[in-house]
């Protein structure tokens, strides 16, 4: 378990101040111009040796990522992207860590921005996110007034600007490349890749777009050296992470804790344990909507770390962990996030397009049982010719919760296809 | 130049090549629906995934800059699955209504289908269906056909400049639409019923009218700008059904102009079908060829070679008018001219009336300036390469003359004329942008060199074309872009005004007063008729038109579809078109006609069949027998240094719909011309 003296954010439940004091008072923005100092490569190194890596889903090893950004600023500017469109159902640590720890946030772009060579910073916010917005706005005007950001940020020579961007709530533009499509004011659609956006990303010009946790834990690794946060976890799954527990459990939080945590010890410490307890779990999706669900035989002995998910055919995606119980109509869970798949495809491009929607509609009959036997797996055929065939990873989302339920839950959609047959011939 | 293996063949291509066109290279068909060579990548069609070594998905070939030693494979089990899968996708929402569907035959899902298709569906939901779209008088809409390429899209962003379609709404519920609804507002707009891969978008004049595999296909030539865009009619029957671009990389590309392909209906109305003879009574008659052919002998007998004129049309081949000027020349008159508007044309140095850089040539101009024409209107085909050359290069461009729209930003130098004078001397900021660019180009239109000082006004055309070294060894930055199809075959074959000769002013002011006595319109309805009055009249053309209209003998001839012909488009390019169907009733080939006539006057022509009409043509002038190319022009004195006019230059068209005999009498033609004015009254009233 975490200790305290290890804990990154340490004002994620918005006890104490959040304001520019308070966050002065945790340490942020304590000497930035100090690292700043260390030079654009000690930066990044730092957060290489961290093994820090990507908190918006998909794991890329951050430090890593930054280096592919060119290392001489050429004709065109570079800019850093912050990803806060948190939309991934099921996920809600970036709404805290900006509701409560915005100063954490922008110290950590302009500490990015800096490694990256970047005066500028873009925030792109959910649509929805309205007071954490303004929040965040009022965060900004504060390190502005206080020479943190802006003309020479913090006294460190470095210029550096940080924009707040709106968006329309769409969950697709949390895509990095729809993301910079919907934030340059065109229609939210994914680009095709390569070029990457390292190469050519906003206005034509590199681009790194990081997840708000990933950028919110650069100053205290700073700080702290990259081996403190490579030495919390296990190799290659390094540092700590927030994880969101909802669902059927006794006490939904959002947690920080070190990554390789089992699960079981995860919920049963900081969210009071499954309603009903251990034994009336049915199963846990570990990382947000899109990965596929673990039954409880699976969960026992699971550890939450990007590689032990990723070994039992799921994932840790953002780690919003989704609790079922026995209670939950499984059949019916799916049904509904496939419906949300429908609904947020963007249409471009056509396996997602017409994939998702044909779907929903086969999942929506088999939560009634309206459905011949044989239509389980033509459901399951036609999730494998979306997955792995789109110009991004939503089409691989939507079908990723279909195949864990057909995998784990096969019997209950069968179930539920011979009890619709009994009553319809009962009734003939 | 990367070098890549596709099915254990190695192929080198170019560099920036995609993974798709290394596939072809080798010689590997891919399937695909989005992609296409003029348009940009969008890789949303996904049929065209291909494996490649390391990758752990399949790859989107189109989007795939091919790369040093890459490995595809495009016939693996896994890419076989992946385009199944996405062609059964693509028909789940698909209508089922081949049978009723105007792309049926030629339809790329339909072709697709037959190599990736199963032969029944899996899908048993209730498919989408979609409200149609109004898109104008040219382009019908089935959207629930639509498979969101977004070539359409594509095509009116990108290549006609108007970015009036766009994708509404998001996932299954995306809708290409104009937003507005309104008609697309491009002289190219019909150039996505060919893009349009299914039945989405349609021709609305040819809707239901023939299936593909019934109509007679012939490779011909358009006339309805003077660009010679290559086309392929389909006929059927008699009657030509449809008018469809030809790939010809060096004049048209694959696009042709609404004009050109919508027109044809005007070939089937107003037409001219056996020779008319006015009576006593002042009434056209219905003749007989041989009353006609005596009646113009007669009346040429009458009004003497002194007395006698012709004016020809715009939209004649070369040898129509090599037989009209040989009739002239054997009858002993002068008073000829091709320059029907009026155009201050120099005939004696063929570089002062061409279109010297090449249509070609545009792609590489680094500095524009456009006097007095439109070329959006007047040739929209070649503005489309220019709107290129802009986005590629961000080519500066200056205009003057009205104001208008062409789909580029330009620097509007007004439409005061007297600013040339200020380039010409090298003061004006422009000229500065001319002389240091490397290949300036100079547009001269119609709406300069008709006016009075239009011969001045070439003057100082070549003068900014020699101060700002617009001509070296290779390249000729000085351009004319003419509006009629025949203009330059016409100088070619040196159909102006004789020794003492009158042009066409002088012709019509010499019918008005009494000393030109007989004038023979050969498919010229641009005149001033009322001028015409007193003489005598024959028409020689095709349509009722106004030069039907003043005719004392109308004798008919064959439209540009029913004939064979040479055309010189205003690059000076010779190329061939070819008869679809034949004219109608009695109406014959012009230069039979005008054979014809010879033989009644004793005056016989020296051809008897249109081979030796053609030899006869090609030896007189013979760079019009080399097909497909343009003969080289010298550089040489033209134009005059008198004062220019102080009036506001315009443009060679004012609108583009109904130019010509054709075009005025196609309904679609104006159905065009009246949408457009009413999206226009509908924008100024917002």
């Amino acid at each position: 378990m975490l200790a305290d003296k290890d804990r990154i954010f340490t004002n994620i439940y918005g006890w104490h101040d959040s304001g520019l004091t308070g966050a002065k008072a945790r340490g942020d923005w304590d000497k930035t111009a100090d690292i700043l100092k260390r030079g654009h490569e000690d930066v990044i190194e730092e957060v290489k040796a961290s093994g820090l890596r990507g908190r918006g889903g998909a794991g890329f090893p951050t430090g890593l990522k930054w280096s592919f950004m060119p290392k001489e600023v050429g004709a065109r500017p570079h800019y850093l992207v912050v990803n806060a469109d948190e939309s991934e159902p099921g996920t809600c640590k970036d709404r805290d860590i900006i509701r409560h720890e915005p100063h954490k946030l922008l110290e950590g772009c302009l500490v990015a921005g800096f490694a990256m060579r970047a005066h500028a910073a873009y925030i792109y916010i959910r649509g929805e996110f309205v007071n954490e917005a303004r929040k965040l706005e009022a965060a900004i005007a504060e390190a502005y007034d206080a020479g943190l950001i802006g003309k020479n940020a913090s006294g460190s020579g470095w210029d550096f600007d940080i924009y707040l961007h709106r968006g329309a709530g769409a969950y697709i533009c949390g895509e990095e490349t729809a993301l910079l499509e919907s934030l340059e004011g065109r229609k939210g659609q994914p680009r095709l890749k390569p070029p990457f956006p390292a190469g050519v990303g906003l206005y034509g010009c590199p681009t790194t777009i990081n997840n708000v946790e990933s950028i919110a834990v650069v100053p205290t690794i700073m700080r702290r050296g990259g081996a403190w946060f490579a030495g919390l976890g296990k190799e290659n799954n390094t540092g700590t992470k927030l994880f969101c527990i909802s669902g059927h459990v006794n006490n939904p939080c959002n947690v920080e804790e070190e990554m390789g945590i089992p699960l079981k010890e995860l919920i049963e410490k900081h969210a009071g344990g499954v309603r009903g307890g251990w034994d009336n779990l049915l199963a846990i999706i570990p990382g947000g909507s899109s990965t596929p669900m673990m039954p409880r035989d699976v969960c026992d002995t699971m550890t939450m770390d990007f590689d032990a998910l990723r070994n039992a055919g799921t994932g840790l995606g953002t780690a919003g962990i989704i609790v079922m119980d026995k209670s939950t109509d499984i059949v019916r869970a799916i049904s509904r996030i496939s419906y949300f798949y429908k609904h947020e495809s963007c249409g471009q491009c056509t396996p997602c397009r017409e994939g998702t929607g044909w779907m929903y509609r086969m999942m929506d009959r088999l939560v009634r049982g309206e459905a011949e036997e044989y239509e389980i797996d033509t459901l399951y055929q036609v999730t494998k010719q979306v997955e792995g065939h789109t110009i991004c990873a939503l089409g691989d989302a939507a079908a990723w919760p279909i195949q864990g339920l057909i995998k784990h839950f096969r019997p209950e959609i069968e179930r539920r296809i011979a009890m619709r047959k009994s009553v319809v011939d009962a009734a003939q | 130049m990367p070098k890549l293996t596709v099915n254990g063949i190695e192929v080198e291509v170019e560099n920036g090549a995609s993974v798709l066109q290394a596939c072809e290279e080798a010689g590997f068909e891919i399937p695909r629906f989005c992609y296409h060579e003029r348009l940009s990548i969008a890789g949303n069609c996904r049929m065209c995934l291909v494996d490649m070594e390391r990758a752990p998905k399949p790859i989107a070939s189109c989007a795939m800059p091919a790369a040093d030693g890459m490995v595809i494979d495009t016939q693996s089990e896994r890419v076989k699955k992946a385009r199944e899968g996405v062609m059964e996708f693509l028909l789940v929402n698909h209508p089922l209504d081949c049978p009723i569907c105007d792309q049926g035959g030629e339809c790329d899902l339909q072709d697709q289908a037959m190599g990736y298709g199963e032969d029944s569906s899996r899908y048993v939901e209730n498919k989408r269906a979609v409200d149609e779209k109004h898109m104008g008088p040219l382009i019908k809409t089935v959207m629930t056909r639509c498979i969101h390429c977004t070539r359409c899209v594509r095509f009116a962003t990108e290549v006609a400049g108007v970015p009036e379609l766009g994708a509404i709404g998001r996932g299954e519920n995306m809708e290409i639409t104009t937003y507005l609804e309104k008609t697309l507002a491009s002289e190219l707009s019909a150039n996505v019923i060919d893009l349009c891969p299914v039945g989405a978008l349609t021709s609305r004049p040819y809707a239901f009218v023939a299936r593909p595999w019934e109509l007679n296909k012939v490779e011909s030539i358009d006339v309805m700008d003077a660009q010679g865009a290559n086309i392929r009619v389909d006929a059927r029957g008699g009657q030509v059904m449809r008018v469809m671009p030809r790939l010809n990389e060096q004049v048209n590309e694959e696009w042709i102009s609404d004009k050109a392909r919508y027109a044809i209906d005007g070939l089937r109305r107003q037409r001219l079908d056996t020779p008319y003879i006015r009576d006593k009574s002042g009434r056209l008659q219905k003749a007989s060829w041989d009353d006609a052919l005596a009646a113009v002998g007669a009346a040429l007998k009458k009004a003497k070679a002194k007395g006698t004129a012709a004016i020809i049309g715009d939209q004649l081949d070369g040898e129509a008018i090599f037989a009209m000027k040989s009739l002239m020349d054997k009858i002993g008159s002068p008073h000829r001219d091709c320059r029907q508007d009026g155009a201050k044309l120099n005939p004696k140095v063929r570089a002062s009336y061409l279109f010297n850089s090449t249509i070609e040539g545009a792609d590489e101009a680094d500095a524009i300036l456009i006097i007095g024409s439109n070329p959006r209107i007047e040739a929209p085909v070649m503005n489309a390469r220019i709107r290129r050359n802009h986005l590629m290069n961000k080519v500066a461009i200056a205009h003057i003359g009205s104001q208008a729209d062409l789909t580029y930003p330009v620097k509007y130098l007004g439409d005061d004329i007297a600013v040339l004078e200020e380039i010409a001397a090298g003061t004006h900021a422009f000229a500065k942008t001319l002389a240091k660019a490397k290949k300036p180009m100079i547009i001269l239109g119609n709406g300069a060199l008709t006016r009075k000082d239009g011969a001045a006004i070439l003057g100082r055309a070549k003068t900014i074309a020699d101060n700002t070294k617009m001509v070296t060894a290779e390249w000729n930055g000085f351009n004319v872009l003419h509006t009629a199809a025949s203009r330059v075959a016409a100088m070619d074959l040196g159909f102006v005004p004789g020794k003492d000769g009158l042009d066409t002013q002088g012709i019509l002011k010499g019918a008005n007063d009494g000393t030109i006595k007989l004038v023979w319109l050969l498919g010229a309805d641009e005149v001033d008729m009322s001028a015409l009055e007193k003489a005598f009249v024959i028409y020689q053309g095709h349509h009722g038109d106004k030069g039907a209209g003043v005719a004392d003998i109308i004798l008919p001839g064959a439209a540009y579809t029913e004939k064979d012909g040479t055309f010189v488009n205003f690059e000076g390019r010779v190329q061939r078109g070819a008869r679809a169907a034949f004219p109608p009733g009695e109406a014959k080939d012009d230069w039979a006609i005008i054979r014809a006539v010879s033989a009644v006057i004793n005056k016989t022509l020296p051809f008897d069949n249109a081979a030796d009409c053609h030899a006869a043509m090609v030896e007189a002038v013979p760079h019009l027998g080399a097909l497909d190319e343009i003969a080289p022009a010298k550089w040489a004195k033209f134009g005059t240094s008198t004062k220019l006019l102080a009036e506001p230059v315009g443009a060679g068209l004012d609108q583009f719909y109904m130019t010509c005999p054709i075009s005025r009498a196609s309904e679609t033609m104006a159905d065009c011309l009246r949408a457009s004015k009413a999206d226009a009254n509908l924008m100024a009233a917002e």
